[in-house]
């Protein structure tokens, strides 16, 4: 039988010799993505944002009927709504600010939502309600404390890993492609407007975990060349360890890529947010371990010598001994 | 490395085939089969994300909690005082800035006071709770310790947590879990209960009863201008009563509260056929009351609920049988409610719901149905593609990969642990990363070959230099999970549980096992040439 190769053997791609336009646009990649985080803003959910949110979906139409919702919504007069497309053309999620004092009196934000799903059934009778978040401003603003601390302190343990593991520079070039990651992710929410809540922090979170992964595949192929090939420079040393891992590199991209993408079509629509964070993740990963953690240690000077076993006091002495130099 | 002795190979497998058969009983209940009963059935507990019901998060006021602790700390102070022989006289009583400050009339009295303080300064187990100071040789101030706080908001919270478990009890709802979060929450989670409404009514009731004397000498403009007498309160009807929109003053101290309640009916008065609840006390409630309503025959005292006067009738004869009517204008729904409420103990602190969840059934089932096909598919695209790839290799990995799924469900439901929605978005990330470790050794075998070694050599190599990333790559992952952990609420974790639990199961099916198997298959046909 005759296997499939997705990589020809031997492949021999200068990656590096564009690193710099490709850091270039990489940095301005970053820099556009906290433009649109600041200027565009991130669609909060209920999760981050605190309010009343109602979910619907409208089994028997092919779209659901947003413009309209929108109208009826307003026409109850609990403050502007946030009424949007939810996972599939067939589900909207219907978020409203929480009325004052919601905090003091438990019932009120509730019979609000109670009274917009009435109201909506009550003009689509085909309406099935799937489900009802109420998230009050004190816990909205400790999930968004949370969620801010949880990434940066799993890129934090993770680049000392690296650090200990391999070399400072190792870890820093990890923490940089990390952030790289991150930031697109979050460039692509704020541009996109797709709803931002808890579930897309842990899809961030699965991301750093996952291009991590090919930042240590790379960095560990790295590793082994500089103590195989002393005298190589360390661009091509670079380029050689990437095109080794390439193969492989895009074996798993494609497996992981490949079970995702039914998840995406046909999973189920409260997923797809999240699922889609990640699948768009995976190749920024991909492009990160590349172009973000490889020609960063060109530059904080790794050299052949970082990884030769720094002898220790007793051979040292011993040397001498010997009267070696 | 082609050793694998007899014992190793009875371990992995037994390992492998007894956490693969816990998977067992979830997958006869996913497919509407009946798991025969006589086994033991450990099965993935569903989040309510999938299973639909509610989710509460409720919070505890800690303010009230101190100030509730100051107030019965004055009132043990003036009863100490007043019944010292002889008795010390005490003025200017304050618990301003979270402290009960008092003046002595005589300054010679301070050792005696201190002496009659010291018991109720000490809390269980002999801890201080209470700081005595004495300014310019009259003044006492007592400070509540922290440790003295933090134990009285423990206490609170426990025995809040248990008042909120025999009130949900009460309405008969099936298996809740209600567990205490913090310092100062209680999450609730009632799976199939849709509309929460009627539990939040009753857990937003701190059903705190309490019968006081009614000030008569208040002046009634002062009490609608909301000014106290010295040693009194305002306190309004509640609303729907006759006295609505209207308040009374009432004596602070000396009254009494309804913990000693020992039963509590709704019912109707056979005069007037209005819905009220009938209480009675237990030997010191009703003693207490006794005492109350014998010593105020013809004045008035106030029913007062939550810190709202239901009523406040007229003491015409003592009541000393220990039962009494509590009416205020309440239908048979909430006259039943108050009931339930006073039946299962007063909250000892109000309760808030700060975030609350529901998710209907349909969406739950749905999304699993949904969650499985997408799994199934993403499975055979996985599949498709290790086996064209890797050809011999691809299917050890693909029989290592079935192995995973099953093992990675077994541990689950053997730690009891739960499956939500992002959990089955983790089940396929898990599938279509676990290859990953094949991948790395496959590439691996490949490479060594083409260097020219041989075929034992090259799948040693393989296994051993692969191994390296392989233990890197899922420790950094390990601490991501753990981050993913710590952060966030149920569904988040439930996405962390099998991310993390995916890491062992497909390290071990993916590295060991298939070691194991493609060892005894070098060993058995010795080939001189591999397809990879």
């Amino acid at each position: 039988m005759k296997l499939l190769k997705l990589v020809p053997d031997d492949t021999n791609i200068k990656f590096l010799k564009l690193r710099i336009p490709f850091f270039v646009v990489s940095i301005i990649l970053i820099a556009g993505s906290w433009a649109a985080v600041l200027t565009q803003g991130l669609n909060f959910g209920v999760d981050f944002a605190g309010g009343q949110e109602v979910r619907l979906t409208f089994e028997q139409r092919e779209q659901a009927p947003i413009p309209s919702l929108r109208e009826l919504v307003e026409g109850l007069g609990y403050g502007e709504p946030v009424v949007q497309e939810f996972g599939g053309p067939k589900s909207v999620s219907i978020r409203v600010p929480l009325p004052e004092g919601a905090e003091e009196t438990p019932g009120a934000a509730t019979e609000i939502g109670n009274k917009v799903i009435a109201a909506i059934v009550k003009q689509y009778p085909d309406a099935r309600k799937d489900g009802n978040d109420t998230v009050s401003g004190k816990v909205a603003g400790e999930f968004r404390n949370q969620a801010i601390l949880a990434l940066l302190a799993a890129m934090a343990a993770v680049a000392v890993y690296i650090w200990v593991r391999f070399e400072w520079q190792f870890g820093v070039g990890a923490l940089f492609a990390l952030f790289h990651d991150v930031s697109l992710t979050l460039g692509m929410f704020a541009l996109t407007q797709m709803e931002f809540g808890l579930q897309i922090v842990a899809a961030i979170l699965a991301i750093i975990g996952y291009s991590l992964n090919d930042t240590i595949v790379v960095y560990d192929r790295i590793r082994e060349n500089l103590k195989k090939f002393r005298k190589m420079p360390l661009a091509e040393l670079l380029d050689l360890s990437v095109n080794e891992t390439l193969a492989r590199t895009i074996m798993t991209s494609l497996t992981l890529f490949v079970a995702l993408i039914p998840l995406l079509v046909f999973g189920p629509p409260s997923l797809f947010g999240m699922v889609a964070a990640i699948t768009v993740g995976l190749f920024i990963g991909t492009y990160s371990s590349i172009y973000m953690a490889g020609p960063l240690l060109i530059w904080m000077g790794v050299t052949s010598t970082s990884f030769v076993p720094t002898e220790n006091a007793a051979d040292r002495q011993e040397r001498i001994a010997r009267g070696e130099a | 490395m082609l050793e694998f002795p007899l014992w190793k190979k009875l371990w992995l497998w037994g390992l492998t085939l007894a956490f693969a058969a816990l998977s067992l009983p979830s997958l006869f209940s996913v497919s509407g089969l009946d798991w025969p009963s006589a086994l033991p059935d450990p099965e993935v507990n569903l989040g309510l994300d999938l299973a639909g019901g509610s989710h509460l998060l409720l919070e505890a006021k800690a303010a009230d909690i101190r100030a509730q602790r100051l107030e019965n700390m004055e009132e043990n102070v003036r009863q100490l005082m007043r019944n010292a022989k002889p008795r010390i006289r005490i003025g200017d009583v304050s618990t301003g800035d979270g402290r009960l400050s008092f003046m002595l009339d005589s300054p010679a009295d301070i050792d005696r006071a201190r002496g009659l303080l010291e018991p109720v300064m000490q809390g269980a187990n002999l801890t201080r709770e209470w700081d005595l100071s004495v300014v310019d040789g009259q003044r006492v101030v007592l400070t509540p310790t922290q440790s003295g706080i933090d134990a009285a908001l423990d206490n609170a919270m426990e025995s809040a947590t248990e008042v909120v478990r025999r009130r949900i009890d009460e309405l008969g709802t099936r298996e809740p879990t209600i567990i205490r979060q913090g310092d100062t929450r209680i999450v609730v989670q009632v799976p199939g209960l849709e509309d929460p409404a009627a539990l939040k009514s009753l857990l937003g009731k701190t059903a705190q009863l309490e019968f006081k004397l009614v000030d008569l000498n208040a002046l009634p403009s002062d009490v609608q201008a909301g000014i106290a007498p010295p040693g009194s309160e305002i306190v309004p009807y509640a609303p729907g009563t006759p006295g609505a929109g209207t308040a009374i003053a009432v004596r602070r101290l000396g009254g009494i509260r309804g913990d000693n309640l020992t039963d509590a009916q709704a019912g109707k008065d056979p005069k007037t056929n209005e819905s009220v609840v009938n209480i009675a006390f237990d030997s010191q409630g009703g003693a207490k009351f006794a005492k109350l309503t014998r010593e105020n025959v013809g004045k008035p005292f106030a029913i007062i609920l939550d810190g709202q006067v239901l009523s406040a009738p007229n003491i015409n004869e003592p009541i000393l049988g220990g039962r009494a009517q509590i009416s205020g204008s309440f239908n048979a729904q909430s006259a039943n409610e108050l009931a339930i409420a006073l039946n299962s103990g007063a909250l000892p602190v109000p309760l808030q719901v700060i975030e609350e969840r529901t998710v209907g059934p349909d969406l739950g089932a749905d999304s699993i149905r949904k969650g499985l096909i997408a799994m199934a598919i993403g499975s055979l695209a996985v599949i498709v593609l290790m086996i064209a790839t890797y050809g011999r290799f691809g299917i050890y990995a693909t029989i290592a990969l079935v192995f995973n799924v099953a093992m990675l469900l077994g541990l689950m439901a053997g730690l009891n642990t739960t499956l939500t929605l992002p959990g089955i978005a983790g089940f396929v990330i898990t599938i279509g990363a676990a290859v990953d470790a094949n991948v790395l050794i496959n590439e691996r075998i490949r490479e060594e070959r083409k260097r020219g070694r041989k075929v034992v050599a090259a799948v040693e190599t393989g296994y051993r230099e692969a191994s390296r990333a392989i233990w890197d790559a899922n420790l950094t992952n390990f601490i991501a999970g753990v981050a993913l952990f710590a952060f966030g609420s149920g569904p988040v974790k439930g996405f962390a549980v099998v991310l993390v639990i995916g890491l062992f199961t497909s390290v071990f099916t993916g590295v060991t096992l298939t070691r194991m198997w493609v060892a005894g298959w070098l060993r058995k046909a010795r080939p001189n040439d591999i397809a990879i």
